[in-house]
């Protein structure tokens, strides 16, 4: 095998992405009529569908190709997966919507297709020139498809508070990045970490510190969240699904990576900033949710407050919080999707709804989706048995072993918080007067969202296949 | 002025510079309270620092490395101040203003 042949064969998913996006681009400016949808969204399932089965075909090997900037490894494969899943979650979900709201253009799919080979790339990235490529192959997508719904005010002031702060704090991450390259004379990971050995210089610190709040701005932790719940609120929904499935998956991973592969040896100084953003965010999540009325809005501060959650894995610093880490994104992923799937099944007569009031009495008009919608927010509460408790325990625990006390303990309480905006929405679906009914739902939204509940109650009785691929995922990295 | 002012500019000066033009640029998007155009401004100049830090930094260290980061930074630049505009262009349609204290559609 030549090396150019094996750097190929392990970076597959990507080029398949990156020759699809670019044969989806040409189908649609040659073949579609008026700029119009016409099959393109589901050729793009399919890729991506593609790109997911090739990770499956060499799980053991670990390689570093393309000079050395670019890393396939388990930890790679596990959260492209979820990455893919989450992509091709919200294209199945954006099928119906766009169509409906007449702005089913073939761009869309493309877009996604070009941010999730970013997503890839970044998750994949092993020094920081790639990191930034990666970033901003997402992010720049991103921005364009926050502001899809171009006449519409909301979208495009979405769009463009997404697109002022984001580029900040891609100025935040890069400058973080000039002074870690200046003190480690090098932008290689590997490198990084040699060179940051003992008691870091100021201007290493610095450097970290500015890294890590770029990333926060992706994740959306707290003091960096403020463009989380506008542009949900604001951006169309399942391009909020997209934010919070694919681009989440992302942004936590290239954070595990970077500073257990980078910064090992300066635990103390990066752990501060992860635990002080950490308890933040579930602070928010769990209080400034309560007064919300706009369902998006609500997901909003939900996920801010799931990203402060699965931060205190991460904060154990070791390969047991790595692996509760893993664990709590991909059970956040599929409450997401679930989630999201509801909100995209609230419509009436044929207008899409977005107040939490709309929910009131859906269990005597639509008893199966009351059902799965209940179950997706007892597990986003973290109410037992349901898959949301367990990703709590396994990113909570590791924590408590590193002795990490006050961090938990207050991971506790925010999350008992945080358990009354989850349970009332479930008491206005069972107990209040009902609303007007909702139109039918399409059977993809449909089938989403109950396989999402499945998998959230099958969790507690057959956990085996996702920690053991958590495990294995969070030792490649050590 | 000495001769010897000019010709002893070393690493820490550029990197002043960098930080300079780099909180320049942050409290520009702060305390920006009239014009997104601004913004934008500010963003380049925030990127440009950094550039600064990169090209000072490589050629301190005799490595090519950071001259090639601040290469793919000047691209993206371009990509992203485009991306930025017409992102702007859709805003100014659906509101006729640019003002930033005009974009409160959403809060809470």
């Amino acid at each position: 095998m030549t090396p150019f042949s094996f750097a190929l064969a392990h970076s597959l998913p990507e080029a398949v992405l990156a020759i699809g996006a670019l044969t989806l681009l040409m189908l649609g400016v040659f073949r579609a009529k008026d700029g119009r949808d016409w099959i393109i969204s589901e050729l793009a399932i399919v890729i991506l569908g593609i790109a997911f089965i090739l990770l499956f075909f060499d799980l053991k090997s670990n390689a570093v190709i393309w000079s050395g900037s670019f890393v396939d490894d388990a930890f790679g494969r596990f959260m492209k997966g979820l990455a893919l899943a989450g992509s091709i979650g919200a294209l199945v979900l954006s099928l119906d919507f766009m169509r409906r709201e007449k702005i089913d253009l073939f761009e869309f799919p493309v877009l996604i297709v070009i941010a999730t080979l970013g997503m890839l790339l970044l998750i994949s990235a092993r020094d920081l020139i790639a990191l930034y490529l990666g970033l901003e192959l997402m992010s720049l997508s991103l921005y364009v498809i926050a502001a899809f719904d171009r006449d519409n005010p909301r979208a495009s002031e979405a769009g463009l508070k997404y697109f002022a702060l984001g580029a900040l704090s891609s100025g935040m991450l890069l400058y973080g990045a000039s002074l870690i390259y200046g003190t480690a004379g090098t932008i290689t990971f590997d490198g990084i970490a040699k060179a940051m050995t003992g008691v870091p210089s100021i201007g290493a610190v610095f450097g970290l510190v500015f890294l890590l709040s770029g990333l926060a701005f992706k994740m959306s932790l707290v003091p960096f969240h403020m463009w989380t719940p506008d542009v949900y609120e604001g951006a169309p929904t399942p391009v909020t699904t997209f934010f919070a499935s694919a681009a989440k998956m992302a942004a936590v991973a290239i954070a595990v990576r970077i500073v257990m592969t980078a910064f090992p040896h300066v635990v103390p100084q990066w752990r501060q900033i992860i635990v002080f953003t950490s308890i933040l965010s579930m602070a928010v999540g769990a209080f400034a949710a309560i007064g919300q009325t706009n369902i998006k809005r609500l997901m909003a501060y939900s996920s801010i407050g799931h990203m402060g959650f699965a931060m205190v894995g991460l904060a154990a610093a070791n390969e047991a919080g790595v692996q509760g880490v893993l664990i709590y994104m991909a059970i956040y992923l599929v409450m997401t999707l679930g989630a999201f799937a509801a909100i995209l099944s609230m419509r009436i007569t044929g207008t899409y709804v977005e107040n939490i009031g709309d929910l009131a009495g859906l269990s005597q008009r639509n008893g199966f989706m009351a059902f799965c919608l209940a179950a997706i927010m007892l597990s986003l509460a973290g109410i037992p048995p349901l898959a949301g408790f367990w990703a709590k325990f396994y990113a909570f625990s590791p924590a408590v072993n590193a002795g990490l006390y006050p961090l938990a303990v207050l991971g506790v309480l925010a999350s008992t918080v945080a358990c009354f905006y989850y349970l009332r929405i479930c008491k206005i679906m069972y107990f209040d007067d009902p609303a007007k009914p909702f139109d039918r739902a399409s059977p993809a939204v449909t089938g989403v969202l109950a396989l999402s509940s499945l998998l959230i109650v099958l969790f507690s009785f057959w956990p085996g296949p996702l920690v053991s691929a958590a495990a294995a995922a969070a030792k490649s990295l050590f | 002025m000495s001769s010897e002012f000019f010709t002893n500019i070393g690493l820490s000066h550029y990197l002043a510079l960098a930080a300079v033009l780099f909180t320049i640029g942050m409290v520009g998007i702060i305390l920006n309270r009239k014009n997104i155009i601004i913004i934008l401004m500010s963003v380049e100049l925030i990127l440009l620092s950094v550039n600064i830090n990169f090209v000072a930094f490589s050629s301190f260290l005799g490595d090519l490395t950071g001259q090639v980061f601040s290469l793919f930074i000047l691209t993206v630049a371009a990509a992203e101040a485009a991306i930025g505009l017409a992102i702007l262009v859709t805003y100014f349609r659906n509101r006729g203003t640019i003002a930033v204290e005009d974009i409160n559609m959403m809060k809470g």
